[in-house]
């Protein structure tokens, strides 16, 4: 089993109590792949007990990117959440240690 | 086709000097944008301004004008920023003194006011956006209301012959697009254009974190020169096509992989970017590598903007007290757990009186949950408490019991932090444009 680290990077950015993490494949052979497993109900049960509201998920073909949004993620809201990471920076990290089901004949192909 | 190439000098109020005095030597650039102003920093500025009429911008703005503006006016950098905070004004009248002791005459230099819609927004109850309630939930805790303005007075000021560009709240692509309309007349309702130049400007404003800052991540992600971080330049030409660059020598990197993450940084739906002068749409961009450090962006669209303007209302959310301690070593994660345990009782036994805690591991669980991290037994911990509070002295309280643990907790507790502090917090809401009108006017250095 690999891991979402593996095969894609990610940023977290922040709006009011709005998280959003992007996921990009480094190599765009994987761009169906991470649409295929990394569902929004998938991501919505991996931030389960941080993230509370929807889980909205773009795909942005041309970048082998796709982008959640997750709601009711930031304690309240970035500029008063009790949290030690009131930003949500960390997410990102936290969403790469997703696991993903590579094929068998699978070349990694990260940088 | 014409080109400009414009400098992201700052990404936020505390951001490194020293980058933007490399674009300004080496660069090669005609503009340079300073974006400074956080969510909740201008309601704070706000605050220091009715304690002080002349006060109420960027505290660093002298720090960073005393360090470019030599080279800007050498060079003939035209400079944009939104230091003004709540006080753009203060700021102009600021930066023309400093300006003059550095022996620089004739700057021409322009304020935008006008963002300060607090008046309207006691007027009429809006919804917030982003968290649930209304303007009335807010009260009278409300301290500040800004409206996000455009790039339309930026541009005019620049047109006007301004020197330096100083505004307060505005949208922060704005800063950006506003030289691409001086440098090319673009026509305020020529929607790929202004969404083409939004792409730029989302991509270089927050600086260091397109050229490979918020990004390295260790045998995955590898960026050299991270410690003199090079801040990124915009090579945009009149038909809003974009080379995104850096100075060469300077560390990091500018590859396709960090534009793409710069790119849905803060962005929601990428087909609707909203902004106060277009609607952009990110959705069919394309971004490609064309050289060392040279990143070419494009396929980025616009629609009408919206009828409304984003306003962030700054308001008094009480306080929130916070204390901390370490244990380190074979059972500091037990020791830790037994702190909390120990805290916990405390702040029921003394009546501690909060509407919401937080009893962090710092080490185990202070970020992502229990869930998320478990594992090997760590070396140190870090106990973390927080309360939100009503006044001050209950917040220290909280601190204060966690400090108690010195003599009073596990063995071995170390390095106890404490601190209570008022709480500004920032909630938005949409106002009608035409409740805005902002002005601009000049000071000669």
């Amino acid at each position: 089993m690999a891991k979402l680290r593996d095969i894609a990077h990610s940023r977290t950015g922040d709006k009011g109590n709005i998280s959003n993490i992007s996921v990009i494949a480094f190599d765009a052979r994987h761009y169906p792949l991470l649409c295929e497993q990394v569902t929004p109900a998938r991501v919505k049960a991996h931030f389960d007990g941080i993230v509370s509201g929807e889980v909205v998920r773009y795909e942005l073909p041309n970048i082998a990117a796709l982008n959640f949004v997750l709601d009711q993620a930031l304690g309240g809201g970035v500029t008063r959440s009790l949290a030690l990471d009131a930003h949500g920076k960390s997410l990102s990290s936290a969403l790469l240690d997703l696991e993903i089901e590579l094929p068998p004949d699978h070349d990694r192909g990260a940088a | 086709m014409r080109t400009i190439r414009i400098g992201s000098g700052a990404g936020y109020s505390g951001d490194r000097i020293e980058p933007a005095v490399e674009l300004a030597e080496k660069g090669g650039i005609q503009y340079l944008v300073f974006e400074c102003l956080g969510e909740r920093t201008v309601a704070l500025a706000q605050r220091a301004r009715l304690k002080n009429p002349d006060d109420g911008f960027d505290p660093l703005l002298e720090a960073r004008m005393r360090a470019v503006l030599p080279a800007c006016a050498a060079n003939g950098i035209k400079i944009v920023t939104n230091m003004g905070a709540a006080n753009p004004w203060a700021a102009a009248r600021k930066t023309a003194q400093i300006a003059a002791s550095l022996g620089l005459s004739r700057l021409k230099i322009a304020a935008i006011v006008g963002d300060d819609v607090l008046e309207a927004c006691k007027q009429h109850d809006l919804p917030l956006i982003e968290i649930d309630g209304t303007l009335k939930t807010l009260g009278n805790r409300i301290v500040s209301a800004n409206a996000y303005l455009g790039a339309e007075p930026m541009a005019a000021a620049l047109k006007a012959g301004a020197d330096i560009v100083i505004t307060g709240r505005a949208s922060d692509p704005a800063l950006f697009l506003a030289p691409m309309i001086d440098a090319f007349n673009w026509a305020m309702d020529d929607w790929n254009l202004l969404g083409r130049g939004t792409v730029a400007g989302h991509l270089l404003e927050c600086a260091g974190q397109v050229t490979g800052g918020y990004f390295a991540d260790p045998g995955f992600k590898d960026v050299a020169g991270l410690a003199r971080l090079g801040f990124p330049i915009g090579e945009v030409s009149e038909d809003g096509g974009l080379v995104i660059t850096k100075v060469e020598g300077s560390g990091g990197e500018v590859s396709a992989r960090t534009c793409k993450e710069q790119l849905l940084y803060e962005v929601h739906d990428p087909a609707r970017y909203m902004q106060p002068d277009v609607v952009a749409d990110f959705s069919q961009v394309s971004i490609e590598q064309i050289g060392p450090d040279r990143v070419r962006v494009s396929g980025g669209r616009g629609t009408q903007r919206p009828d409304t303007l984003k306003i962030s209302v700054g308001y008094v959310d009480g306080y929130i007290g916070e204390g901390q301690m370490s244990y380190a070593g074979p059972g500091a994660e037990a020791r830790a757990r037994l702190a909390l345990e120990i805290v916990r009782e405390r702040l029921k036994l003394t009546k501690v009186e909060a509407n919401e805690w937080r009893f962090d591991l710092i080490g185990i669980d202070a970020l992502h949950g229990e869930r998320r991290s478990q594992g090997s037994a760590p070396y140190e911990v870090r106990v973390r408490v927080a309360g939100r509070t009503d006044t001050l002295a209950e917040a220290v309280r909280i601190g204060d019991e966690v400090e108690t643990l010195y003599t009073n907790g596990p063995a071995g507790g170390g390095g106890a932090f404490k601190s209570a502090r008022d709480i500004v917090a920032v909630a938005s809401v949409l106002l009608p444009r035409d409740l805005v009108a902002p002005q601009v006017r000049f000071v000669e250095a």
